[in-house]
């Protein structure tokens, strides 16, 4: 060690200022990361490019425009086995999409309902809720799934067995169930916009209901006006109710609405909406999977509103209504909806497991038969991935502006 | 009031009729307000709604058992002829025959009958290694068997030479010999400005120039000299609960100091070591982990140096570990944002460094309340190795399906389905029951 004494003389930049002064410290980190990172992902990228040559593949998305071959046996568009990659793709994207709104939507249901009986006094209620919650939370989903597949496809009856009984609008069979379809006997047509072909009436209808229900907003805000001049609120509900519903029914009857029941032709049934047993199957097991997660979100979300609260607003006094309405739930929802939301993402990823089961989705065409078939790995992989990846950014978006909506300002 | 009367009543010595010489006993409460009757009254039965419910669950479960208790009863463990048929010939409920002559293979896959106690040695190590870390109270001597035991596990189950495993362990030896005996002369060369950086850097050159040169020929020496060696076991055989718990262990263990990293370079003040470390989790937590999975069996080969060939079992460890954690950072960055800002204020106030200030203020305190969470991802990954079944390992519920091929057990469901579910039931609750009990311990809060 040197004994030196004094302030250090006044020098120029030493290089040594880099590491141990806080000035340049974090942009040397910083720089040596990047550096880093460049070099690393170089590195994978130049192995990847060798092992690409070596083994005489390009990387480019052509294939999206060959013929499948394959069959997609769910589907909501026109498809054929001469049809491309990409539609086939697409085809499994949608089915992915429909699984997941519907799932998402009856999970959340069930959720609800477990996560409040889950707090009730009814003792055995509240046990078989904990059961529920304890058995699907701490068994994989893929276990599940596989079990209510087979509970479809043993326990329910096979469409032979419809022969000569008669059957009513919603047919369960261990191939699938059926459900009224709706048709159309003046139909509007379909329109064909080169990919696919959508139907008229179908947009029509969604056409009315966005109408009617912006029209009835604005009553609505109307009266609300009214209510805010003169202090007396007009009864509007019939006018609301009517400007949704009627032009809806005007329509239907005018393009002669009915429902196309199923029928057994033969060895199956024919007409009526089918959905596969394995929808079926990835369906229930999904929403009940998820169901006992949000359960558990809802029952945080509840046992986080101190009683003290409610307390507060009755000593104000507040209507129990008003106080679950003003006070409780926009705190209890504070709690509740980020991991809601995070549920949704899951339930939305997890419908990738719909390989195991034979249905259809963007995983089973995409990255099974097209990835088989084509053997491109790299391009279907990375196809796949961003496809997920751009529903997953979508979501915590979304997560993100209502969490930062609702922070509570610390400081 | 009735001592005052019992006084005036002993003082008198003669006993007046009307006056209450000492306490009536309470007399019992009426039957519907007390035991099991007010219990059912008012857990049961407080109102018509929970009447309703109240009914409906038990016809439920009257239902459940109706269906489900006479197939466990009127089962059949050991028939004389070892199929589904011989079930069928002996009892009219469950067949759990087939749990019976397969057991070892759900436990161990097609691993080799004569190695069997490998993997149970293996398991038992395990078992010893994590008690130290899980329960403060065992001996502290044994965390150096906790440090030891990836390598003697690895070299249980997969076999080959010892000197394969213990050439990779002496690479943090090689590193701290470096950083122990080298610094003062690297000081010396470099200046003392640099002495410390230059030795960190050296002892990590000298680590990767040990396992990317000297690790082959100084295996092969040893082995020529002394073969250690037990029989090698090839990836393909491992299968089963024990592949499983290899993937499920290797992710908790791995994902949990990743994880860490990752959350604290997302909240990390540098521009660019943030931006890396949120493309990575963002990437990480928005694909399903079937995907990552099929990265690793068709796509992670592309990407090592060209000749190189990866196990399958080794790749998917890896991507699930990886994936495991992201949703560790995102876990442990929850915790590290509930602490309230006063605690960072502090320890700046205190003149900490970041790292000293994230080493005992930050971290003791995040993961402390992120416990549950970490749990309950560790039981995710934990659920989530099943996946595998995707890419072709025989997890229990791949073998469920070659089982299910086979002549004599064809046709069955729900024996093995429900052998495999309880299983991680099992182990998933045992999990959740120990982070509980890890909360209420480490809670230092009033109570």
């Amino acid at each position: 060690m040197t004994v030196t004494s004094g302030p250090p003389a006044a020098e120029g930049f030493r290089l040594s200022q880099l590491i141990y002064d806080t000035r340049y410290r974090s942009t040397t980190i910083q720089v040596v990361a990047l550096f880093a990172f460049m070099l690393g992902v170089g590195w994978l990228i130049s192995n990847a490019a060798q092992n690409l040559a070596a083994l005489g593949k390009d990387f480019n998305f052509s294939f999206l425009w060959n013929t499948a071959g394959y069959d997609v046996n769910q589907r909501l568009l026109e498809y054929s086995s001469q049809s491309t990659h990409g539609r086939a793709a697409v085809l499994g994207i949608l089915n992915t999409l429909v699984l997941a709104v519907v799932g998402c939507a009856t999970a959340t249901v069930l959720g609800v309902l477990a996560g409040v009986a889950r707090l009730s006094k009814n003792w055995i209620v509240a046990k078989l809720m904990s059961v529920y919650v304890e058995a699907f939370r701490n068994v994989p989903l893929l276990i599940w799934i596989i079990i209510v597949v087979a509970v479809v496809n043993e326990s329910l009856p096979a469409p032979r067995d419809f022969r000569d009984v008669e059957t009513g609008a919603i047919v369960l069979t261990n191939r699938g169930a059926y459900f009224p379809e709706p048709l159309f006997s003046r139909g509007l047509g379909d329109v064909d916009l080169g990919l696919f072909k959508v139907s008229l009436d179908f947009l029509a209808v969604v056409a009315l209901l966005v109408g009617g229900f912006y029209a009835s907003g604005r009553i609505g805000r109307a009266a609300d006006a009214k209510q805010a001049a003169t202090g007396v609120r007009p009864n509007v509900l019939w006018f609301r109710l009517s400007a949704v519903l009627l032009p809806l029914i005007a329509f239907l009857v005018a393009t002669g609405f009915h429902l196309g029941y199923p029928e057994l032709k033969g060895f199956n049934f024919a007409g009526g909406t089918y959905v596969r047993d394995s929808f079926l199957g990835l369906w229930i097991a999904l929403s009940l999977y998820t169901g006992a997660f949000i359960a558990e979100s809802v029952r945080a979300g509840i046992l986080a509103v101190s009683k003290g609260q409610t307390e507060a607003a009755f000593a104000l006094g507040i209507r129990p209504s008003q106080t679950m309405n003003l006070v409780i739930l926009p705190q209890a929802l504070r709690v509740i909806v980020p991991p809601l939301i995070s549920q949704y993402l899951n339930l939305t990823k997890n419908t990738s497991l719909a390989i195991a089961v034979g249905y259809m989705d963007a995983t089973g065409t995409l990255g099974g038969i097209t990835l088989n078939q084509t053997g491109r790995e790299m391009e279907t992989l990375l196809l796949l991935m961003g496809f997920y990846l751009v529903i997953s950014l979508t979501i915590s978006f979304v997560m993100n502006l209502y969490n930062e909506r609702i922070k509570l300002r610390e400081r | 009031m009735s001592e005052t009367h019992a006084e005036t009543a002993f003082a008198r010595k003669a006993p007046v009729a009307f006056v209450a010489d000492g306490q009536i006993p309470a007399s019992p409460p009426p039957s519907t307000a007390v035991g099991p009757v007010k219990w059912v009254k008012d857990n049961l039965f407080p109102g018509p709604v929970n009447t309703i419910l109240t009914l409906a669950s038990l016809a439920f479960v009257a239902l459940l058992a109706y269906e489900i208790l006479p197939w466990l009863i009127d089962s059949s463990w050991a028939p004389a002829d070892m199929s589904l048929r011989g079930c069928r010939a002996e009892a009219s409920g469950a067949c759990f025959a087939v749990i019976n002559e397969r057991f070892y293979q759900f436990i161990f896959g097609f691993y080799p009958p004569e190695h069997y106690w490998r993997p149970t040695l293996a398991f038992i190590v395990v078992v010893v290694s994590l008690w130290p870390v899980l329960f403060p109270s065992a001996p502290r001597k044994l965390l150096i068997l906790s440090a030891l035991s990836p390598f003697i596990c690895y070299w249980l189950i997969w076999g080959g030479s010892i000197w394969g495993p213990v050439a990779v362990l002496a690479a943090p030896a090689v590193g701290w010999l470096i950083a122990a005996k080298g610094g003062g002369a690297i000081t010396k060369i470099v200046g003392e400005d640099f002495g410390p950086l230059a030795t960190i850097v050296a002892a990590v050159a000298g680590v990767a120039i040990w396992l990317l040169f000297f690790l082959g020929p100084v295996t092969g020496a040893l082995i020529s000299i002394a073969p250690l060696a037990l029989e090698e076991v090839a990836s393909n055989r491992l299968g089963g609960f024990m592949l499983s718990l290899i993937i499920g262990l290797v992710g908790i263990v791995g994902s949990l100091p990743l994880g860490i990293a990752l959350a604290l370079g997302r909240q990390s003040k540098l521009l660019i070591v943030k931006a890396i470390s949120v493309g990575f989790i963002e990437t990480m937590r928005g694909v399903p982990l079937i995907t990552l999975l099929f990265v690793a069996s068709t796509l992670l080969n592309y990407f090592m140096p060209p000749g190189s060939n990866f196990d399958l079992i080794l790749r998917v460890c890896i991507m699930v570990t990886l994936f495991a954690s992201a949703y560790m950072a995102e876990v442990i960055r929850g915790g590290i944002a509930a602490l309230p800002k006063g605690q960072y204020e502090a320890a700046d106030a205190m003149g900490l460094t970041y790292w000293q200030s994230m080493r005992f203020i930050i971290l003791p305190q995040a993961l402390k309340i992120s416990i549950p969470n970490i749990v309950s991802s560790f039981i995710g990954l934990f659920k989530d190795t099943t996946l595998v079944i995707v890419i072709g390992l025989l997890d229990p519920l791949g073998l469920s399906s070659a089982i299910r091929a086979d002549q004599a057990w064809n046709g069955i469901v729900w024996e093995l389905y429900g052998f495999i579910a309880l299983f991680f039931f099992i182990f998933c609750y045992g999990m959740s029951r120990y982070s509980q009990y890890l909360e209420r311990k480490l809670r230092t809060d009033h109570r």
